[in-house]
């Protein structure tokens, strides 16, 4: 009897050893808004969605498209996609996952009530939805829209048992919580946890974790102490400034690549006449934007030292670059680099520009939005000065200065962007300001430039990947000989883990715990 | 009694009704909330429905006087950012606040008093030295540093205590709370501690420097002449005399730990309603900026209240009727 009790105990513990093992705790820098996966477009939504929903189309660690609830996708004429679906899915409550669930996600995407950041930027393109058969869609578009599949990387497809209007409150209380994906859903503590349990029926290659706690940890330092105390086992967006020391740290590994993030500067077009941030050298008023002159920003973009910025201010977690998209991700164009920094051939084209004697400017950024935003500009205030233009720095608090930014108030300023590819920044950055048809919604600085318009309204009807390519990297390279904005650099994405784990890092930025194993 | 609460009242609605007008002239001067909460992927005609969904394109007198009156029939209105009501938001975020601040003062009036009173009654003993020099670092250290070294000497060295977040919570009528359980416990020693240690400081110096004052005058000399034992001169004629002060800063100390927890929250990730303004401020969500600084409001008010019913307590010659 004692002999069986002892073997019991003994059996047991080891369960719960086991148990135990398969639990991980990862924690996140921000907090989510929602659990509803069409609440709201920000990132910190999507990487808890990622683990609880599933998309047609996922992205690889690169960025690169790859079979989700969708296993292929064709063109199959010039105004319809088809998917084909994956068959046996099923849903978190039950039910099978279908065309129907498709073409209900679909409709619901629009409607979420109070949206801050509508996803029907992402279906608002698909005119009509046909489901021939159960694991067929097709997709209806008014015009040839080759980046249907990007867009559909951000689409989570719920089930259609949830009924005409589900409440997004319902989907944080749990109740309207079910995915396809990889974990369910059990709690969720707004602005603190989220608890999930492994869906053992997921399609995706077995999640080695039973248990799954996200925490949300936005204060850097505290992040960090958790992960060294052992309280959690994966952290994102290691700061940089602990970056060095945590390499030294046994306890812990890294995992970084570089993320799809460009840190750039805008430099004002929309004002012809003069603009309120540039004087003369010595403040006198000038009749004109200095900047609309391309020897000017020639000069301002060649007077900056990118290496060293990207070596002492970024402590090396990030790339230089001379184009939006780094080697790797689609569009990306050879030979397009960075910038050489030549600060005597910057004053030489100044001078030819009319400036011998430089000019006044205040470059404004935020000051906690990107990764060290107010060092960046404060060094290259000092390279611009060293060219003879006399910077001013200006670091802002990040809501009241995207609200100037959006005002055209500025004349050189810090901005960041993610791009999954290189036509989102060609269509919403450089494209002519356009309301009516929804492009250039980003161009802050008003650029505007014929040629490269004529460029991009080709390549967005151009079916065919490879022609459509050849054209991106012509935009692209017309982009940057016109220096529409100065690229400094991409970020690298960098996550730490206890050691004895591995993580795939990924360039999206987005966190995704079934790519967590214990180290081979 | 009832004229003197109805005119703390009014002049509470005026308070607020102040620092509403100026929250809602201060967001609308920042900046706008969709500029910060829209994803960068969007266009033209997405940002201005968000405007729209938001109530935002009215003009800004327009959008105060939909929110007084729905305020008037108790609607606060909802998030920008979460699109939950403002009130319930904070609600839900306050047990955890109110358990770490009330933990904090608890330290504070435990730890300060007796240690005030030692040093007070022997300020040349070495203990009595060791206190006041120790005070002085509990309200010159920033918080936010030792609130860090906490968790770098006891959770990361030591491994004693966990570093962040709530732990185990244990629900009370129908609210969870974390002193109900061990693992709840064990996470919140450290950072109510971090908060109480300007308090404890505080306090001790408010104690001593009143027993300082207190000993050498004639009654307590006359009490002691009388025989009375030294714990009920103490006790009786010494605290009761000095606690009016202490009590005023205890009572105005609770309001700022429970108003301005953030920075302690922020370092220990404890989800209470600091780091809810904070985020709020940070992306203009003036419904929640509102609702909780209305509520800061009520809430000193009350305090207040609490604080001069206790002189009357103490003190039987406050009178809460000044007479004109």
């Amino acid at each position: 009897m004692a002999i069986r009790l002892a073997t019991a105990l003994a059996a047991l513990m080891l369960t719960t050893a086991a148990a135990h093992a398969q639990s991980v705790i990862m924690a996140m820098s921000s907090s989510p808004t929602a659990i509803d996966p069409h609440y709201h477009t920000f990132n910190p939504n999507e990487t808890v969605d990622i683990h609880i929903y599933d998309r047609l189309i996922e992205r690889d660690p690169q960025n690169n498209l790859i079979p989700g609830l969708a296993l292929s996708w064709t063109m199959i004429d010039d105004t319809t996609w088809e998917f084909k679906l994956r068959q046996g899915v099923k849903f978190h409550d039950g039910s099978p996952f279908t065309a129907a669930d498709v073409a209900y996600t679909f409709a619901r995407v629009p409607t979420v009530v109070n949206s801050p950041g509508s996803f029907s930027i992402y279906t608002k393109t698909v005119i009509s939805i046909e489901t021939p058969d159960p694991f067929t869609v097709r997709m209806k578009t008014a015009a040839i829209y080759p980046l249907l599949p990007i867009d559909l990387t951000n689409v989570f497809i719920i089930p259609k048992n949830l009924g005409p209007n589900p409440a997004t409150e319902d989907f944080n209380s749990g109740k309207n919580a079910a995915g396809t994906g990889a974990f369910r859903m059990t709690a969720y503590k707004a602005g603190e946890r989220v608890e999930l349990e492994r869906n053992d029926a997921w399609w995706g290659p077995k999640t080695h974790w039973q248990h799954l706690t996200i925490r949300m940890i936005p204060n850097d330092g505290a992040r960090t102490a958790a992960l060294l105390a052992g309280d959690v086992q994966l952290i994102e967006f290691v700061p940089t400034a602990d970056v060095a020391r945590l390499r030294a740290d046994k306890r812990v590994t890294l995992a970084e690549t570089a993320s799809l993030r460009l840190i750039y500067l805008w430099l004002d077009r929309s004002h012809t006449g003069p603009q309120p941030f540039i004087t003369g050298p010595n403040g006198e008023a000038l009749a004109t934007n200095p900047l609309n002159d391309l020897r000017v920003r020639q000069a301002l973009t060649m007077a900056i030292n990118r290496p060293a910025i990207v070596e002492r201010v970024m402590e090396n977690a990030a790339y230089a670059a001379g184009q939006f998209v780094g080697p790797g991700t689609w569009g990306h164009t050879p030979g397009l680099n960075p910038p050489i920094h030549d600060p005597a051939r910057a004053k030489a084209l100044l001078s030819e520009a009319g400036y011998p004697n430089g000019f006044r400017i205040t470059l404004h950024g935020p000051n906690d939005r990107y990764v060290n935003d107010g060092k960046i500009i404060q060094a290259i205030g000092q390279m611009w000065s060293r060219i003879g233009v006399q910077t001013t720095v200006d670091a802002i608090t990040w809501p009241n200065y995207v609200a100037r930014a959006n005002k055209q108030e500025f004349a050189a300023y810090l901005v960041g962007w993610g791009f999954p590819e290189a036509t989102n920044p060609l269509r919403s950055l450089v494209y002519t300001f356009s309301p009516a048809k929804g492009w250039g919604a980003v161009n802050r600085a008003r650029y505007s430039n014929p040629h490269f318009d004529a460029l991009v309204d080709k390549l967005m009807t151009t079916a065919d990947d490879t022609t459509r390519e050849r054209l991106v990297q012509q935009a692209n390279q017309l982009a940057m000989n016109d220096v529409a904005l100065v690229p400094l650099h991409l970020q690298k994405n960098i996550w730490a883990m206890r050691t004895g784990l591995s993580f795939v890092p990924r360039a999206d930025e987005d966190t995704r715990v079934m790519d967590l194993r214990p180290a081979p | 009694m009832t004229s003197w609460l109805l005119r703390r009242l009014i002049q509470a609605l005026f308070v607020v009704l102040a620092m509403t007008v100026i929250v809602f002239l201060g967001v609308n001067v920042i900046g706008n909330p969709v500029d910060i909460l829209i994803s960068p992927q969007a266009d033209q005609a997405e940002r201005a429905r968000a405007i729209i969904a938001l109530g935002l394109d009215r003009p800004i007198w327009e959008q105060y006087a939909t929110f007084l009156w729905n305020a008037v029939q108790g609607d606060l209105g909802k998030s920008f950012v979460f699109n939950e009501p403002a009130l319930r938001l904070i609600a839900s975020r306050m047990p955890a606040t109110i358990e770490l601040a009330v933990t904090a003062v608890l330290l504070s009036i435990v730890l300060g008093i007796p240690l005030g009173l030692y040093a007070g009654l022997r300020p040349n003993s070495t203990g009595g030295r060791l206190i006041m020099a120790g005070s002085i670092f509990g309200f010159s250290l920033p918080s936010f540093w030792v609130g860090l070294m906490l968790i770098m000497v006891f959770a990361v060295q030591l491994g004693w205590l966990p570093s962040t977040g709530r732990g185990q919570t244990e629900t009370l009528f129908g609210i969870p709370w974390s002193f109900l359980t061990r693992d709840g416990l064990a996470h919140m020693v450290m950072p109510a501690t971090n908060l109480a240690l300007g308090n404890i400081a505080l306090v001790l110096r408010l104690t001593r420097a009143g027993v300082r004052e207190t000993l050498p005058l004639d009654y307590i000399k006359f009490a002691r002449a009388k025989g009375l034992s030294p714990a009920r001169v103490l006790a009786v004629h010494v605290m009761k005399n000095i606690l009016i002060p202490i009590v005023t800063v205890i009572g105005l100390e609770f309001g700022s730990i429970i108003a301005f927890a953030v920075v302690t929250e922020s370092v220990f990730a404890w989800p209470g309603m600091g780091k809810l303004i904070i985020d709020s401020i940070n992306v203009l969500d003036r419904p929640v900026i509102v609702a909780y600084l209305m509520m800061i409001v009520f809430l000193f008010i009350a305090i207040n209240l609490i604080v001069d019913l206790l002189y009357t307590v103490l003190d039987p010659r406050v009178r809460l009727e000044t007479r004109e």
